[in-house]
């Protein structure tokens, strides 16, 4: 079990570097070949040409591009300074790179969204998995039921409906017609029940959407387990019913829920890009829109990064778990 | 009277299992599935029941019947329909209740099944699937106690250091290991009845051997009544005191096992006897297949459902073995001659069938 965290461990710092590597050549070293000018990306075309100047000269643009790799990667761990003839910046470390159109390390911007996406997503797959799960379970179960033509008709409708539909609806509904909920998102910290009445909206909007894709998952798993001899094997020992779904088939259901989760719940980390925009949420998934819109270079980097990893922890912790879940893994 | 025992009649019963008039049924898209259509058997204690058949005749579809098996679980439609007797010591399950048809499965009826490792949880250590079959019928019993009970077990099924393998998983078990481990975690309670569907097919030969002489030691020591389900007749001959044959859904010929190997008396035994291996005899010519393919259930041919595929349906006078079920009937008649326990379903005249059987069949075999 160790060796096997630890191989993963490698594993994922192998991936970060890959990440890191690829993002790195898709700012820096493709743009360069093909003529385009990092740094008038960077700033962007109305700045005047002194400015970008300068900025290709911070950005040691002019460097070969394993040097300016090595500023890059050395800058997350240890920090930077930027700096021409008209002065010097510093970013320190983790440095993910400097905005100069809104002169700010994006680091610190990044971490002040992660809360907002982190309490989007977190809240919204509490309500998704619960929802989701406990809907197929019952629709396996049932199947062939009003209950389950039900469902699985709400469910399709959950997938097929775009989120920038439901949120605008649930919107106009709930906070606007009726007043239930409440407005601007507050931290938690500060106040959680604004906090709450901030999000639920959210939450449950984007959680329909995953919690149809869930129950649609989960009951045509459960619907095969419950097809496996060990489960016959449960029933011929004598157990009763309710141990033999909430324990034996349960265990099994729950692995590819698992794998699907661990890639939602990163890709998610990285901004729920719609979902956000659409209920003004200030996460990175808004920051990233702005940034794409203000083609502030240095900020869509960082995003990409937050979200890569996001994944790639995602990954780690679901692979930790399948070992827990799954004796077999841990031996191969 | 020379017919099977009357069906539901519910007198008491006679024999410590007896099934009387079984029917299982599944409704389906196609049409109704009749996989056992009207079968009867009793079997005592301490005594070794084989059925034989091939794949679709109703023999699994049989032992889950008598398990309980088709109406636990089944969620949403498609149900079995059921309907019979069965008696298990004194008691009806058919009717009674299901939460004590399933406090005695596991306890007084268990099975052993076909594939270990698919039957076996793969996320559940061995000795917590058998703790586990233990416990939930003595919940006064605390873990120390079950796991003693465990270990005890796979010594007696011959795991090598079970004290330390208890704590294995199913995968770190080799085929015939997890067998042995199947028949711990079906022993464990003492269970009166043992039901085995097709213990040793999923094994290779030499481990087949092993399995059967273990279930053959253990029912001795622990004298449960055991019904060995299988398509192989060398298991049967290994194990059964009787031999029941099954052919689509129905029983075709029962007796003592002897009697069903030396003096067998349908044409569908002499099938299954003329296509097995035998390496106690010379044997110069092909195995003889028995031809054609086994009836669809949902469309049993008429009459006897064995007559598509019988080298003697126009034996019989006036085309009866299309038009008439042939019922069981006791080889011998009531004399003393056939010890009354050997029960054939077949149109043709019984001389005929013993003229055919010695002079035509077994000289091939």
């Amino acid at each position: 079990m160790f060796a096997y965290i630890v191989r993963r461990l490698f594993a994922v710092i192998v991936m970060l570097l890959v990440v890191i590597l690829v993002t790195f050549g898709i700012f820096f070293a493709i743009p360069k070949f093909t003529g385009a000018d990092p740094a008038l990306m960077y700033i962007g075309k109305q700045a005047d040409p002194a400015a970008i100047e300068g900025i290709r000269e911070k950005l040691g643009l002019g460097k070969p591009i394993l040097e300016q790799f090595w500023n890059f990667v050395s800058g997350i761990f240890a920090g930077r300074d930027y700096s021409s003839a008209n002065g010097s910046v510093h970013c320190p470390a983790p440095c993910f790179g400097y905005s100069f159109k809104h002169e700010n390390p994006v680091w610190p911007e990044l971490t002040s969204r992660l809360p907002v996406t982190l309490s989007l997503a977190g809240g919204a797959c509490v309500l998704w998995v619960t929802g989701g799960v406990l809907t197929g379970v019952v629709s396996a179960l049932k199947r062939g039921t009003v209950w389950d033509r039900t469902a699985m008709t709400v469910a399709l409708g959950g997938v097929s409906l775009p989120i920038y539909f439901t949120a605008l609806l649930s919107l106009a509904v709930f906070k606007y017609k009726l007043g239930w909920v409440g407005g601007e998102y507050t931290s938690f910290a500060d106040a959680p029940g604004s906090w709450f009445g901030g999000l639920i909206l959210p939450w449950v909007t984007l959680a329909f959407l995953y919690a149809a894709m869930y129950a649609r998952l989960t009951r045509a798993t459960m619907l095969e387990v419950l097809g496996e001899d060990y489960i016959r094997t449960a029933r011929a020992k004598g157990l009763a019913e309710p141990v033999v779904i909430g324990k034996h088939a349960m265990r099994s259901t729950m692995t590819p829920i698992l794998t699907v989760l661990g890639m939602d719940l990163g890709a998610l980390v990285g901004g729920a890009i719609l979902t956000e925009t659409a209920f003004s949420l200030p996460g990175l998934g808004q920051a990233a829109v702005a940034a794409i819109n203000e083609r502030d270079l240095p900020m869509i980097l960082g995003v990409t990064l937050i979200t890569a990893s996001a994944v790639v922890f995602a990954n780690l912790v679901v692979d930790l778990l399948y070992a827990v879940i799954d004796p077999r893994v841990r031996l191969s | 009277m020379t017919t099977a025992p009357a069906p539901g009649t519910g007198d008491a019963p006679t024999a410590f299992l007896d099934v009387r008039d079984l029917r299982i049924h599944f409704p389906t898209d196609d049409g109704l599935v009749k996989s056992v259509d009207g079968l009867s058997f009793q079997l005592e204690k301490g005594r070794t029941l084989g059925i034989v058949g091939e794949s679709g005749s109703g023999k699994s579809v049989t032992s889950l019947g008598i398990m309980g098996l088709h109406t636990v679980g089944q969620y949403g439609r498609g149900r079995a329909r059921i309907s019979g007797e069965i008696w298990l010591d004194g008691k009806e399950l058919m009717g009674a209740d299901p939460d004590e048809v399933r406090r005695l499965r596991g306890r007084e009826m268990a099975m052993i099944f076909q594939d270990p490792l698919s039957a076996m949880h793969p996320y559940f250590t061995i000795g917590h699937q058998i703790t586990e079959a233990y416990r939930v019928h003595h919940p006064d019993a605390d873990k120390k106690t079950a796991r003693k009970r465990a270990v005890e077990l796979l010594d007696r099924v011959g795991i090598p250091q079970p004290d330390r393998r208890v704590d294995d998983y199913p995968h770190q078990f080799s085929g015939g290991m997890r067998q042995r481990a199947m028949i711990a975690m079906a022993l464990v309670n003492n269970p009166e009845l043992l039901i085995a569907d097709e213990p040793t097919t999923a094994l290779d030969v030499t481990v087949q051997a092993q399995i059967l002489d273990l279930i053959r030691d253990l029912q001795k020591e622990f004298g449960s009544a055991v019904i060995v389900i299988t398509h192989d007749l060398g298991v049967v001959a290994e194990l059964a005191d009787d031999i029941l044959v099954m052919y689509g859904g129905r029983c075709v010929e029962r007796g003592p096992a002897e009697k069903v190997f030396s003096e067998p008396r349908h044409p569908y035994t002499w099938g299954l006897l003329g296509s097995m291996p035998r390496i106690d005899r010379e044997q110069t010519d092909r195995l003889i297949p028995v031809k054609g393919s086994p009836p669809s259930l949902i469309n049993i041919p008429s009459g006897c459902a064995f007559n598509p595929r019988c080298p003697y349906a126009d034996v019989p006078a006036g085309g009866i073995t299309r038009t008439e079920r042939p019922e069981l009937r006791l080889v011998g008649g009531d004399g003393a001659a056939g010890g009354g326990r050997h029960w054939s379903a077949c149109h043709m005249a019984e001389e005929e069938r013993a003229r055919i059987w010695t002079e035509e069949i077994a000289p091939k075999l």
